[in-house]
């Protein structure tokens, strides 16, 4: 055996994971099993955006058998406390509604049964007394004078407004020969995991202590705030976590409020519970990244290069701002010039609540929003110059000699030559080719683009940079807060094989095989003879506020902190074998399964009898600074300083960089776009495992295109939930994925102990506005906002080159809603041969009204103008029984009524108006004419928006043909429904 | 047949080659009857609608979602699941083998379905090319590998189990260098 020891660190090894997971062995929270008598949770949502809670009937699921308990807002109230933020805010972030409801999901109520089928049973039978209030979901909207107020502790929807100034803007911009604005809308999406959170709680009254098993991910900063939410000091706090997780893209910190409320349950019904998220909850109320407007404004002279930037961020963190928010905003604080050395920044942060999911980590994070208004206004500055927008990116590019590089918003750009990176991408990525087909494809007719982007991806947050919402004096007051504390835990065992634990809480990244790469290397063992632990319990593994899977930090800092514990412990070991073998301890080498002297490899000691020495022969060790049997190591980085006075703030460790190229060919007629080639270059530092970096940038890529193209979280005007379901929330498959180039420089870190960056985010900040601007390049577009679906780019493309419809067709269209606005318009006609007085006192009898109604169960008649009903509707696969309340006002008796209805069930709700005119029709019948406006909220309108509006035409043409069967007539809709509605077999 | 809702009703099946039973209600899902009734937690439960592909398993050698299938339903069939595609404990089958060697899975959760599904078509399509595995890894939500490593290692598997390409069986044994 040689004494060389080739290292593991650089190769990529078969995971270590892979086995268990290809064999149905994984260990993910639902498949542990639970304490005997564990009662499973399921909870019942609010179907409205904004409403009151007048009161909570839980009879009938109370005495459901099996039902053990329901609980409300107001039964937790005593023993929880909100989820306090980064902003002192008059807002109350409980778990659970109390009194009111502010987002589509919140949680209203739980049912504990002894299944999960007896609780969903249960919440099927409360019934929840709503009274609705006016909601806002647009950030612009929430900070009108006139908005209506979420929270009214706060009295108004903002919740910060900070002003930053970094450098001399003002002059910049007095001094610039040119000024330019982009204005983005970043729309809403999410990482979406494909496991669902979970948690199981205990609570033990003998020492006020709770147990809770959760899929959360970090950052164990939220232990703090979990704890408060108890009211229990934090070892009375045991959050542990599965061995496996089915990935969480940053969007398993979000169970955080979800621990709290299952904890609390278990405590009120002296039972551990358990919860299991379902998918429909996951998209409606899980988590989701913020949306945000921002006018970015650049100072530029005539060559492209840019002296200053003004940033106006309004960030929208939905109903509640809860921790870490509004860390979304701040996370990229020290990036803000991103890869350019820009001088001279103003800014403007703004928190505003809407009545939407309260926001929290996604893939990215804060990244996205950023770089899609600097790398649009980047490629706008190119194109009003008339200059290309690759030569703009490289005249503003940080220099290769600058590094480590303060930006003017204070981060410490810690290495790289992004010119260096920016060719070998042109270069190796066939740019020039890309321009050829493009000219061609131009040539042609055809709508061919080319964007870019650089972006700098940072990574490794430092704990303090979310005080920077803070202005100086309220840091002062509150201390200082910095760092990235990092840990490791190496154990010897009485046979000498290594155990090493750390609280990095993996996702699916392969960190266990990454450290046993690590600690092998170091002790010169094989791999096979590591064994690596990250489930995480907090009462007994070393972890501290920065511990957790986020912000990228594996690779650069828990790797790292992995290798410097084992350093340690091989040094006492060599201390060890020194003794034993008469040697100079720096004289030892440590491989090939053996301690040997350098200069004598006969001179040797099997590593694992070294190992063991601690254990078995203490007598034998020489005097060392702790026994070599278990080493835990802490590394936080210096460089991550406490925002300062100026609000500077360094608030990542290491930054890597990307340069992405893409060339796209949009379809004229579909709007479908077709990726010709994608480039993405990273500099990641040092690379520990190229394929398990190669899966992150794919990976992370994937997510991005789904991000730019398919996917966003969307909300009606009155903030109905509209992407329930996962057919409505597109993911991309298989076959959306173009061919991808990855290309990789390395600057290795010169602050971490490995010399490695994250890797993991950069797609999901470089590659929307990347095919963005591609788009943009391609349609010729000054504005295009995500996500660009093909219905949107089949507009803009139409747009383009189409000539404005003749006068007079254009008035005949249909009037089109806003996007977002589902609101289901209709109209129609139907002839009945009843004269319009009969028609008239059928429309006012339940009797007919029970007959003509779709679904109707019974009609009551509470006053002349005031009826209800049980109704039964489908839309499309949902079926659902309803109550309904109808109104009939600015009564014309015969001719013209006004009838104004509402529907609640479990399944959702809806409301609208519709005016109905009698008309005779001179031969002694009845022309009846109607026009609707309806809006639909709730879990229906959440997983059958795509079969709202013709479920609602078949609904009302259903009521008016019946109708009209009862008066001796036939109905008739408008000329294409009835055609629609004949080929589908109905008659209207 | 009509069942009685309120009852509880014995199925009897064949799972992975061995006979099984269970006890369940009319509505209850294959998928907690085989996770929760018979500890086979190998099949995933992603979104409970059929879209996502993660608690696909073969029925009479067809793939199903079992999400979206009642377990009364598999009375007298013939199921494969996740757990029945190991030679033996401890050793991996071709296309399991070639997922690992391909880091084809990062968090595992969505794989034991793809792996149903490509090994359901493959035993019927054998002679499989890229265009219409994509197509098959298409009926399949992954959130973490972008796919591309996991069509790679489709490939490769159909051309081992065609017998075309030895070199990476081989590697299966050394797993950990």
């Amino acid at each position: 055996m040689g004494i060389e020891h080739i290292p593991f660190v650089g190769r990529s090894v078969e995971r270590v994971e892979d086995a268990g997971l290809l064999s149905g062995r994984g260990r993910y929270i639902d498949d542990l099993g639970t304490r005997p008598g564990t009662l499973h949770a399921a909870i019942l949502r609010s179907p409205h955006a904004h409403a009151d809670i007048l009161g909570i009937d839980a009879a009938a699921a109370q005495a459901l058998p099996g039902v053990a308990a329901v609980l409300t807002g107001r039964d937790l109230l005593d023993i929880t406390a909100g989820l306090v933020p980064a902003v002192r805010a008059a807002v109350d972030a409980r778990a659970i509604a109390v009194d009111r409801v502010r987002y589509v999901g919140e949680p209203v109520a739980i049912v504990l049964g002894t299944d999960r089928y007896i609780a969903e049973d249960g919440c099927d039978l409360i019934e929840v007394d709503y009274r609705q209030r006016p909601a806002v979901v647009d950030p612009l909207a929430a900070l009108a004078a006139d908005a209506p107020v979420l929270h009214d502790g706060v009295g108004a929807n903002q919740v910060s407004d900070r002003a930053f100034r970094y450098g001399d803007p003002e002059t910049a911009f007095a001094n610039a020969r040119h000024t330019l604005s982009v204005t983005v809308r970043y729309p809403r999406n999410t990482g979406s995991p494909m496991e669902t959170y979970g948690v199981v709680a205990s609570y033990d009254p003998t020492d006020d202590s709770y147990d809770v098993l959760a899929n959360f991910q970090g950052p164990f900063s939220i232990h703090a705030v979990v704890a408060r939410a108890l009211k229990v000091p934090g070892n009375r706090l045991r959050l542990r976590t599965p061995p496996d997780s089915g990935g969480s893209f940053g969007v398993k910190q979000g169970v955080a409020p979800y621990a709290v409320l299952i904890a609390a349950a278990s405590r009120k019904s002296g039972r551990p519970v358990k919860w299991i998220e379902d998918r429909l909850e996951h998209l409606a109320a899980s988590v989701s990244a913020t949306n945000r407007v921002t006018t970015l404004t650049a100072a530029f002279d005539e060559h492209g290069r840019v002296a200053a930037l003004d940033w106006d961020q309004i960030e929208d963190c939905g109903a509640y701002l809860r921790a870490p928010e509004p860390a979304t905003l701040y996370r990229m604080h020290g990036n803000m010039t991103g890869a350019y050395a820009i001088r001279h920044v103003r800014m403007r942060n703004r928190v505003v609540l809407t009545n939407k999911t309260p926001t929290g980590l996604v893939r990215g994070f804060g990244g996205p929003q950023v770089y899609y208004p600097l790398e649009r206004l980047m490629q706008r500055i190119a194109v009003t110059l008339g200059l290309d927008p690759l030569e703009v990116i490289r005249r503003n590019l940080i220099p290769a000699d600058a590094f480590p590089y303060r930006t003017a918003t204070g981060a410490l750009y810690d290495s790289g030559n992004y010119q260096h990176a920016l060719d070998v991408a042109a270069r190796d990525g066939g740019l020039a080719e890309l321009v050829r087909r493009r000219d061609a494809a131009r040539a042609e007719g055809r709508l061919y683009g080319i964007g870019y982007t650089a972006a700098v991806e940072p990574s490794v947050s430092n704990m303090g940079y979310i005080t920077t919402v803070l202005t100086a004096a309220e840091r002062a007051k509150a201390g200082p807060k910095n760092g990235a504390q990092a840990t490791a835990t190496i154990t010897l065992d009485p046979v000498g094989s290594v155990t090493v634990q750390v609280a990095s809480v993996p996702q699916g990244q392969g960190h266990r095989t990454v450290l046993a790469q690590v600690v092998a290397d170091v002790f010169g063992i094989a791999l096979d003879q590591v064994r690596v632990t990250a489930d995480l319990d907090t009462a007994k593994d070393a972890w501290s506020i920065a511990s957790g899977n986020y912000s990228s930090r594996f690779a650069a800092a828990v790797a790292g902190v992995a290798h410097q514990a084992a350093t340690r412990l091989r040094d006492k070991l060599a201390a060890v074998a020194a003794a034993q073998l008469n040697v100079r301890a720096e004289d030892l080498v440590f491989a090939g399964g053996r301690v040997s002297a350098r200069a004598n490899p006969d001179a040797f000691l099997p590593f694992a009898r070294v190992a063991a020495t601690a254990h078995w022969s203490p007598g034998l060790l020489p005097d060392l600074d702790g026994t070599p049997i278990r080493e835990t190591a802490f590394w936080t980085p210096p460089q991550l300083t406490a925002p300062d006075e100026a609000d500077a703030v360094n608030s990542s460790l290491c930054h890597g960089f990307i340069f992405d190229i893409c060339g796209l060919e949009v379809d004229p007629v579909t709007g479908k776009i077709g990726i010709d080639r994608y480039v993405t270059m990273h500099d990641c530092g040092r690379i520990l495992h190229p394929r398990m970096v190669e899966g992150q940038v794919r990976g992370g890529f994937a997510q991005a295109l789904g991000a730019a193209i398919y996917e966003e979280l969307a909300y009606g005007d009155d903030g109905a939930f509209l992407s329930g379901t996962l057919a409505d929330y597109l993911l991309p498959t298989a076959t959306e994925m173009p061919d991808l180039t990855v290309l990789h420089v390395e600057s290795p870190s010169p602050f971490t102990p490995l010399g490695a960056k994250g890797v993991g985010e950069g797609n999901c900040m470089s590659t929307p506005v990347c095919l963005a601007n591609a788009v943009a390049d391609a349609l010729g577009l000054d504005a295009i906002d995500l996500p660009l679906t093909p219905a949107k780019l089949a507009g803009l493309a139409a747009g383009r080159d189409e000539p404005a419809p003749p006068a007079g067709l254009a008035a005949q269209a249909q009037p089109v809603g806003k996007p977002g606005d589902r609101t289901l318009r209709g109209e129609g006609t139907a002839a009945v041969t009843a004269p319009p007085e009969a028609v008239w006192s059928m429309l006012l009898d339940p009797d007919v009204l029970a007959s003509v109604i779709p679904g109707a169960h019974g009609v009551r008649r509470l006053s002349e103008t005031h009826f209800t009903a049980d109704v039964t509707l489908g839309v499309g696969p949902v079926k659902g029984r309803y109550k309904a309340d109808i109104r009939l006002s600015d009564l014309d008796a015969p001719r013209a009524a006004t009838l104004a209805g509402s529907v609640t069930g479990a399944l959702g709700n809806g409301g609208g108006t519709g005016r109905l005119t009698l008309e005779p029709d001179g031969s002694g019948g009845t022309r009846i004419g109607y026009r609707y406006e309806a809006a639909v909220g709730g879990k229906v309108a959440a997983v059958g928006g795509r079969l709202l509006d013709g479920a609602a035409r078949v609904i009302i043409g259903g009521f008016f043909s019946a109708l009209a069967r009862r008066a001796g007539g036939s109905g008739s809709g408008p000329g294409w429904l009835r055609r629609l509605l004949a080929r589908l077999g109905i008659s209207a | 047949m009509q069942l009685d809702a309120q009852q509880r009703h014995r199925v009897r099946f064949t799972l992975n080659g061995a006979p099984a039973e269970c006890e369940v209600e009319p509505r209850t899902l294959l998928t907690d009857a085989l996770r929760h009734g018979l500890g086979l937690t190998g099949t995933h439960v992603g979104c409970e609608h059929g879209v996502c592909g993660a608690c696909t398993v073969a029925i009479d050698g067809v793939p199903a979602r079992a999400c979206l299938t009642l377990a009364v339903g598999v009375e007298g069939c013939d199921l494969r699941t996740v757990e029945g595609l190991e030679p033996e404990p401890g050793r991996l089958g071709v296309l399991q083998a070639a997922f690992r060697r391909h880091h084809a899975l990062q968090c595992g959760f969505c794989t034991a379905g793809i792996l149903m599904s490509l090994d359901a078509y493959l035993r019927l399509r054998p002679g499989a090319g890229r265009a219409e595995l994509t197509e098959v890894i298409g009926g399949h939500l992954c959130r973490c590998t972008g796919y591309a490593p996991i069509v790679a290692a489709a490939l490769e598997a159909a051309a081992i189990l065609r017998g075309e390409s030895t070199q990476a069986a081989n590697q299966e044994e050394t797993a950990h260098a």
